[in-house]
C-alpha cells in the first residue's frame, strides 16, 4: 500500500468580488515509502498550494479542500486541528524555499532543533542540545555545538537550508515536502543541497515529494514526475520515460528549453512561448492550448480527459508529441 | 472625531509594520552613530541619575521650611538665590533648588511605573487579539477603539477624577490606561504581521504547540515597535502625570516635590519670581524631549527601511 495516497485535491479559492479559483484542481497521485515523487511546474501552477493541502496548513478562510490524502490510510483532510499538530513534523516534515525567513531570526538555532525533539518525543532540553548537535553534524554542519548556540543571520544560506532539513528529518518522519528547497539558493550550494537531501532520504527510506519548476532537480532525484500546468497533473511517468520521451507538448517545452552544456554552438534556446496568463479555464479546454504548438481546434471547445497510456504513464493531452519526436537526452546532475 | 480616530489607529498600525527581523546588535549600531540618540540617550541618562542619587545630591533637606529665608518672605517677595540656597526659595521658604531635585524622583517614578502598567495591561490585549483572532479580537479592538477615541489627557483626567481620593496610585492608573490601547494595537499588528511569516509556517509545519508559537515566535518577533512605543511613552506619561498634578487630580499633599504640582503653586507668584514656574516646566520638557528623542532614533534604527 502506498504511505501517502492524493485523490482528486481540489484547493478553491474564494476570493471577495471574483469567481471562486482553483489553484489545484483534482490532482491525484501516490508515494510509495521511501520513493521519490516529483511535482513538477512553473510558477503559480498549484505545487505550494498542493504541499500546503496536504500538510494541512493552507489558511483557515478563504479557501475550500477537496479530495482525500490519505496517509497510511487515514484521510489528513478530516483530522482535528490538535490530531493534524501531533502529526506534523513526526509523520510529515516539510521543508520550504527561502532558508534565512523559514528560521526564527530571534531564537539560536539550537532551540529551533530541540523544540521538534521536545515536542514529539518527550526529550527533555539538555537530552535534545545532544541529539541537535549529532543531527547538525549528520547534514554537513561543522562545529555543529557552537552552531547550536549561532543565531541564523550567522549562518550561510546553505548551513541554513541544512538546519532546516535536520529539523524535518529530527523525529523521522517517513514523508518530507520539499518546496522548492534549492531555488533561494546559489547554483554550486544547490547541487550540494539535492545531494544530501538524497543521501538522508535513502539512508533513512524517507519518501520525498520534491517540488520543483526545476526539471534537473528531477533528474538528479525523482523516481516518479508529476507534471503540473495550471493546478492539473498533465503528464505523470517514471523518470527515465518522462525524459526520454515526453508525450504532452507542456513537459517537451520544459525540458527543450533546459540550457546544454553540450548543445550546438549558436544552438537557440527554445523557450515555452506566451505566459500563464493566456490559459483558458480547464472546463472550455485545455488550459495550455493558446501556448502549444501542438493545439488543435478541439484543444479549446473540449477538456482533455485523463488517459493512461500504459507503462505506468498518464496523459492528459488531445495531440501530445509524438514518440521519436527528437527530445533531449537525459540530463543527470 | 472620526477621522482623527482613524488617523491614530493607522499610525498605530503602520508602526506595528515595523516589527520583525531587526536584530538588537544591528540597531544598536545605528544607534551609536546618531547624534539625536547620543543626545536623547545623554538626557535620560542623566534624568534617571539625577533621579536615583536625588536625596543625596540635594543640599538641603526639600520639606523643611528654612528660618532664614521664611522671615523674609512678605507678600510680594520671595527670595532668590543666596548663599546654601542655588535657586533662593519657594513660596514656602523651603529651598527651591533641592525641591526641584528630589522632585525628578516623582517623574521618574510616575513615568516607569504608569508605562509598565500600560504595557503589561496593553501587551495582554494585544497578545490575546493576535493570538486567538476572531471574535476575541474584534472585542477586544473594538475596547481599544473606544479609549482611542478620547483624547489622551482628557482620558487621563477623567480616570482620576474617578478615584474620590488622588495618590500617586492613581495617577499612575489613569495615566498608564491611555497607553493601553496603543500598546494593545501595536501589538497585536505586529503579531498579525507574524502570523503569516514563513518562520511562524515553518514551526507550524513542524506541530510545535500554539502556546510555544505564539510565545516563542510571535511574541518576541513583535517587540520591536512596542520598544520604541514604550520609550515614547516614558515621556508622555510625565507630562500627563505632571498635567494631572498641576490639575489638582494627584496626590493632595501640599508638602510633596512634584514638578506639576510645582508648577501649579508658582502660578500666583509669576510676577515676583518667574522662575518658580520656569525650572519645573524646563525640566518636564528637558526630560520628555530626552525621551521622545531615544524612542524616535530607536524607531529609525529598527526600521527595516532604513537598513542598509
Ligand atoms: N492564500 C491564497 N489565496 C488566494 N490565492 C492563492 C493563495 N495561495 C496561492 N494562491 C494562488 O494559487 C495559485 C497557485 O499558487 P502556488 O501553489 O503558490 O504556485 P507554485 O506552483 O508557484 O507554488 C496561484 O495562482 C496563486 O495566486
Ligand atoms: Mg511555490
Amino acid at each position: 500500500m502506498a504511505l501517502l495516497e492524493v485523490r482528486d485535491l481540489t484547493v478553491t479559492f474564494q476570493r471577495k468580488g471574483s469567481a471562486p479559483f482553483n489553484a489545484v484542481d483534482g490532482v491525484s497521485f501516490d508515494v510509495d515509502p521511501g520513493q521519490t515523487v516529483g511535482l513538477v511546474g512553473e510558477s503559480g501552477c498549484g505545487k505550494s498550494v498542493t504541499s500546503l493541502a496536504i500538510m494541512g496548513l493552507l489558511p483557515k478562510r478563504g479557501n475550500r479542500v477537496g479530495g482525500t490524502v490519505s496517509y497510511e490510510g487515514t484521510d489528513l483532510l478530516t483530522l482535528s486541528d490538535r490530531q493534524m499538530r501531533d502529526r506534523r513534523g513526526r509523520d510529515l516534515g516539510m521543508v520550504f524555499q527561502d532558508p534565512l525567513s523559514s528560521l526564527n531570526p530571534v531564537i539560536p538555532i539550537g532551540i529551533q532543533v530541540t523544540e521538534v525533539l521536545e515536542r514529539h518525543r518527550g526529550m527533555a532540553r539538555k537530552k535534545a542540545m545532544v541529539e541537535a548537535a549529532g543531527l547538525l553534524d549528520k547534514v554537513g554542519i561543522p562545529d555543529p555545538t557552537r552552531r547550536l548556540t549561532e543565531y541564523p543571520h550567522q549562518l550561510s544560506g546553505g548551513m541554513r537550508q541544512r538546519a532546516l532539513i535536520a529539523i524535518a528529518l529530527a523525529v523521522q518522519p517517513r514523508l518530507l515536502i520539499a518546496d522548492e528547497p534549492t531555488t533561494a539558493l546559489d547554483v554550486t550550494i544547490q547541487a550540494q543541497i539535492l545531494a544530501l537531501l538524497k543521501e538522508l532520504v535513502t539512508d533513512s527510506g524517507t519518501a520525498l515529494i520534491m517540488i520543483t519548476h526545476d526539471l534537473g532537480v528531477v533528474a538528479g532525484l525523482c523516481d516518479e514526475v508529476n507534471v503540473l500546468y495550471a493546478g492539473r497533473v498533465v503528464e505523470k511517468a517514471e523518470r527515465h520515460e518522462l525524459f526520454a520521451q515526453p508525450r504532452h507538448p507542456y513537459t517537451h517545452g520544459l525540458l527543450a528549453s533546459i540550457p546544454r552544456l553540450d548543445g550546438a554552438r549558436g544552438e537557440r534556446l527554445n523557450p515555452i512561448r506566451g505566459s500563464v496568463s493566456d490559459n483558458i479555464p480547464w472546463d472550455t479546454g485545455c488550459a495550455f492550448a493558446p501556448r502549444c504548438p501542438n493545439a488543435l481546434e478541439v484543444c479549446t471547445q473540449v477538456t482533455p480527459p485523463q488517459e493512461d497510456i500504459g507503462g505506468g504513464r498518464l496523459l492528459r493531452c488531445h495531440n501530445p508529441v509524438r514518440p521519436g519526436t527528437p527530445a533531449v537526452e537525459e540530463v543527470s546532475v | 472625531m472620526m477621522a482623527t480616530l482613524l488617523n491614530r489607529k493607522k499610525k498605530v498600525d503602520d508602526l506595528a509594520e515595523t516589527a520583525g527581523t531587526s536584530l538588537a546588535a544591528d540597531a544598536f549600531r545605528r544607534m551609536s552613530r546618531s547624534p539625536v540618540a547620543i543626545v536623547g540617550a545623554v538626557l535620560v541618562a542623566a534624568f534617571v541619575l539625577l533621579a536615583i542619587f536625588a536625596p543625596f545630591l540635594a543640599p538641603k533637606d526639600p520639606f523643611v521650611r528654612y528660618p532664614e529665608l521664611v522671615e523674609n518672605l512678605r507678600a510680594g517677595f520671595v527670595p532668590g538665590p543666596q548663599p546654601g540656597f542655588l535657586l533662593g526659595s519657594d513660596e514656602l521658604g523651603r529651598d527651591f533648588f533641592s525641591r526641584l531635585l528630589v522632585a525628578s524622583q516623582q517623574s521618574l517614578v510616575v513615568g516607569v511605573g504608569a508605562t509598565i502598567v500600560g504595557l503589561v495591561i496593553g501587551m495582554t490585549i494585544g497578545v490575546a487579539a493576535g493570538a486567538f483572532g476572531g471574535w476575541v479580537d474584534t472585542a477586544l479592538m473594538r475596547f481599544t477603539d473606544i479609549l482611542l477615541s478620547v483624547p489622551s489627557l482628557l482620558l487621563a483626567i477623567s480616570i482620576a477624577a474617578l478615584f474620590s481620593r488622588g495618590s500617586q496610585t492613581t495617577v499612575i492608573i489613569a495615566v498608564a490606561i491611555v497607553s493601553v490601547p496603543i500598546f494593545a494595537r501595536l501589538l497585536r499588528g505586529a503579531m498579525l504581521a507574524q502570523r503569516h511569516s514563513d518562520h511562524v509556517l515553518a514551526a507550524t509545519a513542524l506541530g510545535v504547540k500554539r502556546s510555544t508559537i505564539v510565545f516563542r515566535h510571535m511574541l518576541p518577533n513583535s517587540l520591536g515597535p512596542v520598544i520604541v512605543q514604550a520609550t515614547l511613552t516614558l515621556a508622555t506619561s510625565i507630562i500627563d502625570a505632571a498635567a494631572l498634578s498641576f490639575l489638582g487630580l494627584g496626590d493632595p499633599d501640599p508638602n510633596r516635590a512634584e514638578w506639576g504640582l510645582m508648577l501649579s503653586k508658582s502660578q500666583t507668584y509669576f510676577d515676583v519670581k518667574p522662575e518658580l514656574a520656569f525650572y519645573p516646566a524646563a525640566a518636564i520638557i528637558v526630560v520628555a524631549l530626552g525621551f521622545t528623542l531615544l524612542g524616535e532614533s530607536l524607531r529609525e534604527s529598527l526600521d527595516p527601511k532604513n537598513r542598509r
